[in-house]
This record gives C-alpha cells, structure tokens and sequence, in this order.
C-alpha cells in the first residue's frame, strides 16, 4: 500500500432540514426568530484511509450516507467537521452525462463534458474517437443529445469519463445502468484503471461485486462506518444488516418452541388469486403465517426483496404482532406498485424480537416472483403497506 | 526544489489553461444552443440594439427633440456598452441557479458559470461594435480617429465592472432568490440614471442652474457613468456640436480628455474594489452552492 491519496479524518456532515426556510430577504426578516430547522448528520465521525491503487467498496443500505461521502470526498460538498485531503486528479461518477445539453449533437456534449470533467481540448480530440466507440455510438454521433434512449445517453457519459484519465475514481452506482455487455465493459474499463494503479472507491447495491472486484470494503450505516476490511467480510455484514443473510441463526435458543415462518403466499391483492408472475406496475401482496408458541411475546417480521444479481432493493418491516390464542399471526404486506423492473426478485423473511432484535428466524426465498417490466434499471420508489390479518 | 517549484508551476499553467477552454467551452455551448433552429440566428442578436435605437430616436429626436444631431451615433456608442453590461449580470445570476445539476454533480471550478454569462454578452458585444463600425465608415467617418484608443480603457474598465457584478449577482442569487428581481428593478432605474438616451451635459447643465454642481461628482461616480460618457466621447468625437436647430449645442465636457480619463480611473479603483468584495463573496457561498440548490 502506497501513500495514502485520500484521508477523510474525523468527517461529520450536517444537514439543515429546515420546515421553513427563508429563501428570500422577506422572509428572512419575517422568519428571523422562528426560523425552524433540525439538524441532520448524514455523516459522522468518518475517518477513512484509501491508499494508492486500492479499490475500496463502499456499501450500505439506502440514506447510510454514501453518496454524501463521495461527494464530500469530491469536494462537491464542504464537510461539517474534520477534514479530507486528497492527492491526485480525482473524477467522480456521481451521475453520469450530468450537464448533457439535449439540444447539442453528441460530439458536441463529449467535447463539453470532457472540459467540465477537467480535459483539455487536444486531449478530447485526442480520445474522441475512442469515446465514440466505448460508447458504441458511432452512428448516432451527430443527432441531438435529447433523441438519445436512456441507454446511450449514460453510456456516452461514462464513456467521456473514464477517460478523463483520474489518479483517483469515485463512482456511484452507475454500474447499474446499461445491458449486460455494457455492464462487463465498465468492469473491464475498471480492471484497466486497477492496473493502471488508479484509487477508486465505488458505491454499489451490487454486493456480488465487492469480492469481485474490491481489496477492501466498508459499511457505512446511518453515517457511521460499520465495518471497514475484508470485502467479503464487509458484504456480510450488509447482508445481516438488511436481514437478507444467506442463514440466520439468531441468537435465540434454536428451540423448536421459538416463533418461526409457517407458511408464505403470494396473491393478487385485487382478486385473491396467488401468483408468481407478477408485471411493473402491478399491485403485489405476500402474507406470512408465524406460528409461535402459545403466549408468546409480541413479533415483527421483516421482509427484503432483493432483485435481479442479489440487489437488495428495499426493506419492509411489520409492526409487532400479537399472536391468537393458538399462537399464530399472519401478516400482509401489501405493495401497491411494483417497480418497472425486470428480473427474477428474492426475498428473505425473518421473524424478529422488537424489543432485543433478536431473530429467532430467517428464511430465504430464491426466485420467489418474476416481475416483468420495462427497464433493466429504474428509480426504486415502492410504496407498500402493512398490516395484521386476523383469519 | 527548483524542479519541484517549476512542475508546480507547470500544472498551475496547465489548469488555468483547462479552465479558459473550459470557459470558451461553456460560452459555445451557450451561443450554440441559443441559435440553433433558428433561421436568422445570429441576427436576432442585433435586433435589439436596432429595436431601441428606433425607439429613441422617435422619442428623444422627434418627439421630445433634443437637439442633438448624429443621436444615433450618440446613443448606440453608449448603449452597446450598457447592453453588454445589463445582460451579462442578468443571464450571470441565474447561472449558477440554472445549472443546479451540474453544480450538485460534478466537481469543477464554478467560477466559470457567471464568467461564461460575461464571455456570451461579450461576444455579443464584439459582433455589435463590428457591426456597428461597419455602418460608421460611410455615415460617419469622423469616429475613426486616434481618439478611439479611448474606447481600450473604457472596455477594460466596463468588463472588470461587469464581471465584479456578475460574481456577486450569481452566488447571492444562490441563497435569496429575490436578487434576481431586485436586480431587474435596479438596473432600469440605473439605465434612466446613465447619460445613454440623454447627453452627459444636460444633467450638468440642470445641476448647475439649480445651483448644486457639487453633485454632479456624485453622479460621475456611478461606473457606468464613466464609460458611457468615455464611449460615447470616443465614438462621437465632438464635444460640441452644431445643433439642428442651427446654434451650438455641447453634447460632451469640453477639455481635453482628461476629464473622462480622471472618472475612468475613478471607475477603475471602484471596479476592482467590487472585483475583490465579489471573488471573496463567491468563494465563501461556493462551498454551500450544491447544498442550497
């Protein structure tokens, strides 16, 4: 391990979340004393060490602060406390193709985008024709940015820039986006950067990648980080947090008397029929039958769905239910939409304490529901609910 | 250690040098998208000079009959100035507003948002005086004459002003929003307060009659003042006129230039002081643009 290029040493980062915020002089005389803010810290007492050359996996579930991290690291953000110091042209993939101009020819954003990456205008013409053809945009080249899918659009912006030639990479999950091939060429385009000696540190859903590709990785939950080390160690832990682990034996006694999953269903909310198959948009249901021994105590069930690759894609967790008289409890989670992805979708249940969090039992269910939808990727934003079914 | 310093200095050269074409780069973005589907493209940016040229003219030189010959001539040479100046700070406060994606996103010098507002206008500017010597050369060839070399100062001393205005117009307008219409207001009033429509001497000469010449400093000091009234010396040549009305009319201050030389340094030290204040304001609000946006 070299010299250290990045040292993030004590970052806290606070966010202001103001109910009413003065964003004009009016208002700031008139909200002068009652201006209402709550503070927020997105990131605490961070201190992170990223040597030369090193490829660090930063993971964590959804609001843990990750993107805020790297964009402290970037200097897009000013941190609260502490400091970072970073050595070396530093380029961050924070989204791709941001400051597109639709009305522009592609060629014409490649050479914008290029100089707000950092550029130089010979070095542009230099690696144009290279960028055209990473991208596979060739023919389309000279139409306007804005007749572009989605697809090409991000592919051109990764395209321009990871060839801004950086000492230090910071990429936020836009390995998620593009076709497979696509997909395997950004890996391979990272593999070439590793070689190179470059630093990247890389936010990813994606937790089949860390071993893969990360020497180190850290979990970052609620600002703070976890665990910072073993990359498998570190996807672990993840996957425990979100209780999507592989097997969990709680800490419980394994007793066959300790609550547990009796049975799951998957229906149509609307008619009541059970399902497999299920399309973007659609309402979903799943109802759990817990079965635990009579006179229990309260339980919560947790449900995460990951997606396609083992993404974990969202969390759903019950309020404590109260077992009958015989010691069952079903529980119906309800999702209204689901979101326009495709792909074969996993779930893992488990059957928690409230009070000491403790799972007395966890359950995964592989290729529980297909979805079918439009995109490969897609904004997650899935509204659901929850409730006790009496039956 | 020499070695060390001059790598240094290199990649210091080499980033500014990133940064201008980062700059020129931002500017063509800007003219290309402005003009694209459009038929007359270019064109349309003369328009508006043209547009408020007929205006007054019908205003000042027939209605109000100011007496004042080659108004024309009079009025463009200021107002080009003035127009280069209004709508770089306008376009300059809604740059760093408009472009909140970039700003949140990516990591580059934000300086060059309200500075490639000032290189648009100025582009502007430099087809507009093109085409507006153009039409000087047969209809009023006195303009070309060594007093021109005043219009160097003028320029430089209007850009570092606009730019000063721009930087403080653009990062203000991140945190209060009303700027932007605060600053609309103001710089109508500030072009009425400008000698563009009216001649320099007419404010002087009404001072004087009601006895407070004294103010009239006051009314110099305004930098936009000082090069309009330097333009206008420099393109319009002649203090003193003969009227339409057949008697002398003074349209400029007599006396040598060292009047108009004394109130562009004036400008100048005033410019560079709002230089610094406007570097210092957007290099303290820059590190919360992409929070604020």
């Amino acid at each position: 391990m070299g010299a250290p290029t990045i040292v993030a040493d004590g970052v806290g980062k606070r966010f202001l979340l103001h109910h009413k915020r003065a964003t004009s002089l009016k208002e700031r005389l008139l909200l002068h004393r009652q201006s209402s803010s709550e503070a927020f810290w997105a990131l605490r007492e961070v201190n992170l060490e990223v040597g030369a050359s090193q490829t660090v996996g930063l993971i964590g579930p959804n609001g843990s602060g990750k993107s805020t991290l790297l964009k402290v690291l970037s200097g897009i953000l000013a941190p609260t406390t502490g400091t970072v110091a970073v050595r070396g042209r530093i380029a961050s993939l924070l989204e791709l193709g941001a400051g597109f101009n639709g009305e522009l020819t592609g060629r014409e954003n490649v050479f914008l985008n290029a100089a707000i990456l950092g550029l130089s205008r010979r070095e542009t013409e230099r690696y144009f024709d290279e960028i055209v053809a990473f991208a596979e945009l060739e023919p389309f080249i000279d139409n306007q940015v804005k007749h572009y899918s989605s697809g090409q659009y991000v592919r051109l912006g990764f395209a321009v820039a990871v060839h801004v030639s950086p000492d230090i990479l910071l990429v936020d999950e836009v390995l998620a986006v593009g076709d497979e091939s696509f997909q395997r060429k950004c890996l391979n385009k990272i593999s070439e950067f590793q070689q190179r000696g470059c630093t990247i540190l890389f936010v990813t859903h994606a937790l089949d990648l860390i071993p893969r590709i990360c020497s180190r990785g850290v979990v970052l939950d609620h600002g703070r980080v976890l665990h910072d080390g073993d990359p498998v160690e570190a996807a672990e832990r993840l996957r425990s947090l979100l209780g999507t682990g592989a097997d969990q034996s709680g800490g419980a006694g394994l007793s066959a008397d300790r609550p547990r999953v009796a049975a799951v269903r998957l229906f149509d909310p609307a008619g009541g029929a059970d399902k497999g198959h299920f399309r973007g948009g659609e309402a979903m249901a799943v109802e759990l039958d817990v079965a635990a021994p009579a006179g229990s105590a309260p339980v919560t069930v947790r449900m995460a769905v990951t997606g396609p690759a083992d993404v974990p894609m969202w969390v759903m967790e019950s309020d404590p239910l109260h077992p009958g008289p015989d010691g069952t409890a079903t529980v119906r989670f309800t999702v209204k939409e689901l979101p326009q992805i495709k792909g074969i979708y996993a779930f893992a249940v488990a059957v928690r304490d409230p009070a000491s969090n403790v799972t007395y039992d966890a359950r995964r269910f592989g290729e529980a529901f297909l979805a079918v939808g439009d995109t490969g990727t897609g904004v997650l934003e899935v509204v659901w609910t929850t409730e006790q079914v009496e039956r | 250690m020499v070695q060390l310093q001059q790598a240094a200095d290199a990649r210091a050269a080499a980033q500014s040098r990133v940064r201008l074409e980062l700059l020129t780069e931002l500017v063509r973005k800007d003219l290309k998208v402005k003009y694209k589907n459009s038929a007359l493209g270019f064109i349309w940016s003369l328009a508006n000079p043209l547009l408020y040229l007929a205006v007054f003219t019908l205003v000042f030189g027939v209605f109000l009959k100011n007496n004042v010959p080659w108004f024309a001539v009079l009025f463009m040479s200021g107002f080009l100035i003035w127009s280069f100046f209004n709508s770089a700070t306008l376009d300059a406060t809604g740059a760093v507003v408009g472009n909140a994606n970039l700003v949140r996103k990516v990591r580059f010098p934000r300086v060059v948002l309200p500075l490639a507002s000032v290189g648009f206008a100025g582009v502007h500017l430099a087809l507009q005086l093109l085409v507006f010597f153009l039409f000087l050369i047969p209809s009023y060839p006195d303009a070309f004459g060594p007093q021109l070399l005043l219009l160097v100062p003028t320029l430089a001393v209007t850009v570092i002003f606009t730019v000063a205005m721009s930087l403080l117009a653009s990062s203000l307008n991140v945190r209060y929003r009303d700027v932007q219409h605060l600053l609309e207001v103001a710089l109508l009033a500030w072009f009425w307060l400008t000698p563009i429509v009216y001649p320099v001497t007419l404010v002087r000469n009404e001072l004087a009659r009601a006895g407070v010449l004294w103010m009239f400093k006051f009314y110099m000091a305004n930098p936009m003042t000082a090069v309009v009234v330097a333009a206008q010396r420099a393109v319009y040549v002649h203090p003193v006129v003969v009227g339409n009305d057949g008697k002398l009319v003074q349209v400029l201050p007599t006396g040598g230039y060292g009047f108009y030389l004394q109130w562009l340094a004036v400008a100048a030290v005033a410019s560079a002081v709002l230089l610094v204040i406007g570097l210092w304001t957007f290099r303290r609000l820059q590190a919360d643009f992409a929070e604020e946006l």
